[in-house]
């Protein structure tokens, strides 16, 4: 009876803002970042001089909790966040997604700016228009300049929407790392450990297909021999690795100004196996550092690049008895709707925290203002603290 | 259709117990709002295969209702009254499919972004019902017992770090037959307080010896029920037009015939098992999880007295059709990773206990098995406190309960 509905400790508004104290607290003792305020203005000067801004926006994925990342006993688990990259950030310390907690709905929702509604688990384009589709029309970019690598089969249609003004042919090419590896390895079934699809649903394990048109990707576009990506597949350990390598093989080879990374191996989680969780957090974190290395060493990227990295969202509380803690995101609790993001690189400024909350459609109008394209259709607001 | 519509012909087709207590409330029910109904009718149709805890919170949540005066309703529903649902929602079969109907609930809830008015409605109903219907208190202390790490070397991580601030940490056990005394505790306190479905054990490998006063549920024995549910998902998988979402429909249609359970003795316990297979994630493939979601499960709908959970090692991560296909005998274990498991769940088991009724009397144990590690919460346990003193596990039992 009772279980069904049961009170929380405190409000909403209370624990997000708690939650958002715990991680300022934290990074101004440990990363040593100072606060922002508005009296610290706007950082346009920053701005000025960033020839041919390149961005890539990374989605730590699938959502991981304050306790195991930003909390005392979490921050062993994102060592490189810590120690090389939130120095160099601008953090936002409480970032709300007031929309659909599954993985590709909240994805598409960053990438459009409006909380979409498209059903999680097929295979559908936002409704909206995505920051893709706007900085390819407004600014007159060609397809190779903006580009999704994401994880699963759900994400195939989240490089472009269904909305009219835009649509079919206007957005990003998406690749998904595991269709090529299983086009390349048609035969084969050596690579398993990294075909895992679908965590939200354990049990669900669906046939991935890969065809000429994804091996034309890595021949053509990558540059890849198919013995090279198989024999480097062999030495990775996860999807989102697979997806990483092909990253810095786009980045080598076709230096897209447009970059959307999504990576999910954290969402092992719903199989239940906490140690699973932790290790994709650590991985995640490791990953994350590796990109950013890629940033500073591609003579593309270096000095013109500003790197976003956020969660689509977080998990359930311990405490939600509606819940089972860090095993899945279906409670709409105030944990797992509040999350944080940084921002490095090319025009931001370095070592400053911010409290005040944002939205998680606030990201597109702000990566319009940075590249030049206005989010028509966003429901969010440019963040002032980055322009 | 909606709840002003409902006739007692409309629950012909519940289990016989069910449409007998439904029977008596169908006026009542006719005065509440669509948006809350099903999900009462969900726990209404499972009334045959309740735990006795959760079918005496039942009646008195009928009986509640029914009681209410036509304002006292309108003021409990006044928030469910003000969700906006589909038509589809209001066609559908909410009577005999309520799970069904909750499910797509709550998709609609999402979609149409009412999910946090939903929740507000729900919390507010919670409040009240746990004002004027208060829960049944143990008749005696509420003890739970974790035993973590079968198999495991010591941890290069501390252990016990989320507990160790509730109670006293024990670094000097003797180890030497510490679960067969902690068996032997459950046992004393089932054959002393014989309360049905009152005292378990949960094992995440095959049960241990046991008294058979213990409600006992182990991954183990049900390895015949989690090859056949192997074998139906990896058939259903092949099916055309199936994804995540019908699979989970069609798993929660299973009942124990379906997965090989046969001449039941124990109709509420099969279906129990039966749920933590079709309802729980990963319990299918994880010992650890179906360990964890066992206890959670156990402890939220029998609220037992006694609650005994050992974690055995889990199998190592490796593709999903491999781990749905192997059987325990080939399984390649994780003991270290499998600690980690074990060490989180001991944590959710005493969170899931602390939310019972009691809760300032229970206590809890959790000892890394076979080795000199336990921790200790309970009211007579000082919080916070390291002890090295050397201490038989029924030293520490008779401390803690």
């Amino acid at each position: 009876m009772m279980s069904r509905f049961l009170s929380p400790q405190a409000t909403p508004r209370a624990l997000a803002t708690h939650f958002a104290a715990t991680r300022r607290d934290f990074l101004r003792t440990a990363a040593s970042l100072a606060i922002g305020s508005t009296v610290l203005g706007s950082s346009r000067l920053l701005h000025a001089a960033i020839p041919k801004r390149k961005v890539i926006v990374i989605t730590f994925g699938g959502g991981a909790r304050d306790q195991e990342t930003f909390a005392p006993e979490g921050q062993e688990n994102i060592p490189h966040l810590i120690r090389d990259l939130i120095p160099r950030s601008t953090f936002f310390s409480q970032v709300v997604n007031r929309g659909i907690l599954g993985h590709y709905v909240a994805t598409a929702s960053l990438a459009t700016g409006v909380y979409e509604t498209v059903n999680n688990f097929a295979s559908l384009p936002p409704e909206h228009p995505t920051a893709f589709e706007y900085f390819r029309k407004d600014l007159k970019r060609p397809a190779s300049d903006a580009w999704v690598v994401a994880p699963s089969n759900g994400f195939n249609r989240i490089g472009e929407s269904s909305h009219r003004a835009y649509g079919p042919s206007t957005g990003a090419r998406v690749i998904l790392p595991k269709h090529l590896l299983k086009a390349a390895n048609a035969a084969g079934q050596d690579y398993e450990h990294l075909l895992r699809d679908n965590y939200e649903t354990p049990l669900y394990a669906p046939q991935l297909s890969g065809n000429d048109f994804e091996l034309e990707q890595l021949g053509m576009l990558l540059k890849l021999s198919l013995d090279d990506f198989k024999s480097h597949a062999r030495t990775l350990s996860s999807p989102d690795e697979l997806s990483v390598y092909i990253v810095r093989q786009l980045m080598r080879e076709l230096a897209p100004s447009l970059l959307w990374i999504t990576m999910h191996d954290i969402d092992i989680a719903h199989a239940g196996a906490y140690s699973l969780y932790i290790d994709g957090i650590r991985r995640t974190d490791r990953l994350c550092a590796d990109i950013w290395k890629a940033v500073e060493t591609e003579p593309e990227y270096a000095r013109k690049t500003t790197l976003f990295i956020l969660p689509d969202f977080g998990r359930d509380a311990d405490d939600d008895a509606g819940g089972n803690g860090f095993q899945h995101h279906r409670t709409g609790d105030t944990l797992s709707r509040t999350t944080w993001m940084m921002a490095l690189g090319a025009g931001i400024r370095e070592g400053v925290v911010f409290d005040r909350p944002l939205d998680s459609t606030d990201l597109v109008p702000t990566l319009g203002s940075m590249l030049g394209f206005t989010a028509s259709y966003s429901q969010g607001k440019p963040i002032q603290e980055l322009l | 259709m909606l709840p002003a519509d409902l006739k007692p012909e409309l629950f012909a087709a519940y289990p016989p117990q069910a449409k007998k207590l439904v029977a008596s409330y169908v006026p009542t029910l006719q005065r509440l709002p669509l948006a809350y109904v099903p999900s009462l009718l969900r726990e209404v149709i499972e009334y045959d295969f309740k735990f006795p805890a959760e079918r005496k919170a039942l009646e008195k949540e009928l009986a509640n209702l029914s009681s209410l005066s036509p304002e006292q309703t309108k003021t409990w529903f006044q928030a469910f009254s003000q969700i906006q649902l589909s038509s589809e929602l209001e066609k559908s079969d909410w009577v005999n499919a309520p799970a069904q109907f909750v499910e797509n609930l709550s998709a609609h809830l999402w979609t149409t972004h009412q999910l946090d008015a939903f929740r507000t409605a729900a919390l507010d109903y919670a409040d009240r019902l746990h004002a004027v219907v208060l829960p049944e208190p143990p008749t005696i202390p509420r003890l739970g017992i974790t035993v973590i790490g079968q198999g495991a070397a010591p941890s290069e991580e501390p252990l016990f770090r989320k507990l160790r601030p509730h109670g006293a940490y024990f670094t000097n056990i003797k180890p030497q037959g510490g679960l067969e005394a902690l068996l032997k505790a459950c046992a004393d306190r089932a054959q002393a307080h014989p309360i049905p479905y009152g005292h378990w054990y949960i094992d995440g490998g095959d049960a241990a010896a046991h008294d058979s006063a213990l409600t006992c549920v182990s991954y183990g024995g049900l390895g015949p029920a989690r090859g056949a549910l192997s074998e139906k998902i990896r058939s259903d998988i092949e099916r055309p037009g199936m994804g995540p979402e019908a699979l989970r429909t069609l798993m929660a249609r299973l009942r124990p015939a379906d997965l090989g359970f046969t001449a039941a003795t124990d109709p509420v316990l099969d279906r129990f098992q039966v749920k933590l297979l079709t309802e729980g994630s990963g319990t299918q493939i994880f010992s650890t999880t179906f360990a964890q979601w066992a206890a959670r499960e156990a402890l939220r709908r029998a609220q037992p007295h006694t609650l005994l959970v050992r974690f055995a090692p889990r199998q190592r991560q490796k593709p999903m059709n491999e781990m749905l296909a192997s059987g325990r005998e080939s399984a390649d274990f994780d003991p270290a990773a499998s600690l980690v498991d074990a060490d989180m769940g001991a944590y959710y088991n005493w969170l899931n206990l602390q939310r019972l009724t009691g809760s300032e009397r229970s206590s809890s144990v959790v000892w890394f098995e076979g080795h000199n590690e336990a921790v200790a919460v309970g009211p007579a346990l000082p919080r916070g406190t390291t002890s090295d003193a050397s201490t038989s596990v029924e030293q520490l039992l008779s401390w803690a309960a």
